[in-house]
């Protein structure tokens, strides 16, 4: 726009230094050396640790950014260098290339190299066929911990799913009130699981028995004649204590999705449903449901993608143990504990194949959307 | 006036889930001000029998933790990690949304497919090979690495979500700007890239909290070393190392906390939004 008319009605002194061709080449080509060569410099900067640490964030961020967009306008001024036809096909080229490059590096790349390491021994030095799946679909361990990632996996996304909808239903109704508690339960979402984990081992803690309970549950327990017990090692109810910790998170979550479906449900159907003297429960599951049937399944199939990587909360409550081991955890230590790289890979690739479902079904929707 | 009192039942049921909701937060809030002591011979709700009893709060649990605890050594490396974590992939996936949107190549379509099949993909897919690669490169436990994989890690998000904002720009806005003559480097920068700063909020703090509450990644690629651990990584570590010092953990969680919730509470509408876009992310 503007950039253009200046070039062609005034160029300035200086500037026309820059539009000479054979300078222009020239000078091209020394910046992006130059730039290689920076770059080169602060990545083996950045990459020395024992730096000082606020000073490799300010290179970052300058180097990276600066870097990032430098690199886009140079390539980009090399190829207006080209001949108009060659320069339009290749142009678009220069701004997805470093997306597709880092896709390819941190995504594709890997995954490839996943499948194929699963099919070696742990150092990935003997090829072993299918052992590493054998291992994992055997194992009493592993067994164990498919049947600990079923029950996230029912009991979370039934209650999130359940929970968020009838929250969503009922704080639709009472008017003023409804953003702050809408907030209130949405906010354990913003919290790391870390933290949501300590806040609930918190209240799991347990005291022997004539000590005075710190820990929420125990002393519920004993206000009520209870024995204080040890919640997490107790078998196999320990799971659910810490499914209760993702249901806590994660409720709010769907409660604000679906509450964005219920309020698009037309208010004369509700009318229509309430003069033909439906109550409130029937129009509930007779015209609600119903109506954002659509929401439901989407919102239910996210949180099932995240339930089956669950990590974090097993890790940091009770690292597996007590027969709470879950796929995720498990590989975790396969790759720093076990040193068994095939076996890792195997595990890695059992919930890709679990994802794929949820992967078509994605691309069948963008398919559908861009057409 | 009925209104308010046939409602009332209704009310009375979400101020029980709400406080429900709040407790174990609160919980943890409190005791995180109480001396160790006070902590290990009482439950935190007993300081409602005298809440104004000043020696029944300390700020000690705090001065301790940030210091002796490393958590302050790890809130400035969490910064550290998580700011250009999510500036980088914003800049790269801004460029590839605007040619997935407004550019034409062969291959567009597959390879847009490919980002939206990509999103879906858990992260453990990519660890172990990385992991090799960063130790043949010396990338392990440097920032550099961890901002390289995060980068990676949310480039399909953030391509997708950007993507879908941008490709539904006005057309004729993007043809004027063609028309007058600008090229197509200028048309991103000067029209489109300011234009999309909605979406680039969004993900924008969805990314940040993302990278900010993530363990795996920080675990895999930065290590415990107190030189590197974030404060996800430490907390973790103190829950290892500490297990009944909970002066020391509740303290520690709650720093861990600090950010996302003024995040969250500043920002709530776009935090939102972002949430709910991202949630697939693997």
């Amino acid at each position: 726009m503007e950039e253009a008319v200046q070039h062609e009605e005034q160029p300035s002194k200086a500037a026309s230094i820059f539009t000479t061709g054979p300078l222009r080449i020239i000078v091209s080509l020394i910046v992006p050396v130059l730039a290689f060569l920076v770059l080169r410099w602060s990545f083996i900067y950045m990459r020395d640790a024992d730096a000082n640490k606020l000073l490799i964030g300010l290179v970052a961020l300058i180097i990276g950014v600066g870097a990032v967009w430098a690199l886009y306008l140079i390539t980009d001024n090399l190829v207006s260098l080209l001949p108009q036809g060659i320069g339009d096909t290749v142009r678009p080229f220069v701004f997805v290339g470093p997306a597709l490059a880092i896709l390819g590096m941190y995504l594709v790349y890997p995954l490839a190299r996943t499948i194929y390491l699963s099919f070696f021994d742990a150092r990935s030095e003997n090829f072993i066929g299918l052992d590493n799946y054998i291992f994992a679909l055997t194992s009493p361990d592993m067994l164990v911990a498919f049947r600990n990632n079923l029950l996230w996996l029912v009991f979370v996304t039934g209650f999130v799913v359940s929970l968020g909808l009838i929250i969503a239903v009922m704080v639709d109704r009472i008017g003023r009130w409804e953003p702050v508690a809408k907030s209130i339960i949405f906010l354990p979402m913003a919290i790391s699981a870390v933290g949501a984990s300590v806040i609930w081992k918190f209240i799991y803690s347990f005291q022997p028995s004539p000590r005075p309970q710190i820990g929420l549950l125990n002393s519920i327990v004993t206000a009520l004649g209870g024995e204080p017990q040890g919640w997490l090692i107790l078998k196999p109810w320990n799971n659910f204590f810490l499914i209760i910790i993702m249901i806590w998170i994660l409720t709010g979550f769907a409660m604000v999705v679906i509450s964005a479906a219920v309020k698009g449900v037309p208010a004369e159907l509700l009318e229509a449903a309430r003069i033909d003297g439906a109550n409130e429960v029937r129009i509930f599951f007779g015209v609600i449901i119903p109506y954002i049937r659509g929401t439901l399944i989407t919102i239910a199939t996210t949180v099932l993608i995240m339930v089956l990587k669950i990590f974090d909360i097993v890790y940091v409550m009770t690292s597996g143990q007590n027969d709470t081991e879950v796929i995720a955890n498990r590989m975790f230590r396969e790759m720093f504990v076990f040193r068994n790289f095939g076996r890792g890979s195997a595990l890695a690739i059992l919930l890709l194949i679990a994802v794929i479902p949820a992967m078509i079904y994605n691309v069948r929707n963008i398919r559908e959307a861009r057409r | 006036m009925s209104r308010f009192l046939s409602n009332l039942p209704l009310r009375i049921t979400i101020i029980i889930i709400a406080f429900i909701w709040t407790l174990p937060t609160i919980g943890l809030l409190i005791s995180s001000l109480r001396p160790q002591i006070d902590i290990q011979s009482s439950g935190w709700w007993t300081v409602f029998e005298h809440p104004f009893e000043i020696a029944q709060w300390t700020l000690a649990n705090y001065q301790r933790v940030l210091t002796t605890d490393a958590m302050g050594d790890a809130f400035l490396n969490s910064l550290l990690v998580t700011i250009p974590s999510v500036v980088i992939p914003i800049t790269i996936a801004a460029f590839a949304a605007y040619a997935f949107a407004w550019m034409e190549f062969p291959g567009k379509s597959l390879l847009f497919v490919v980002v939206v099949g990509l999103m879906v993909v858990p992260l453990q897919m990519s660890l172990i090979p990385l992991l090799r690669l960063y130790t043949q490169l010396d990338l392990n436990g440097t920032f550099l690495g961890i901002w390289l994989a995060h980068t990676g890690f949310g480039l399909p998000l953030a391509v997708f979500l950007l993507y879908g904002y941008i490709s539904s720009l006005p057309e004729e806005i993007i043809e004027s700007a063609r028309v007058d003559g600008a090229s197509p480097l200028t048309t991103f920068t000067r029209l489109v890239l300011p234009l999309s700063v909605p979406a680039i909020a969004s993900f924008a703090i969805f990314q940040f909290l993302w990278v900010w509450n993530d363990l795996l990644v920080a675990l895999v690629f930065l290590g415990t070393k107190k030189e590197v651990t974030v404060v996800t990584s430490r907390l973790a570590a103190l829950v290892g190392e500490r297990g009944e010092a909970w002066h020391v953990l509740t303290a520690g969680a709650f720093i861990t906390m600090l950010i996302p919730l003024i995040v969250f509470f500043a920002l709530q509408r776009y935090f939102v939004r972002g949430l709910t876009a991202g949630s697939v992310k693997g």
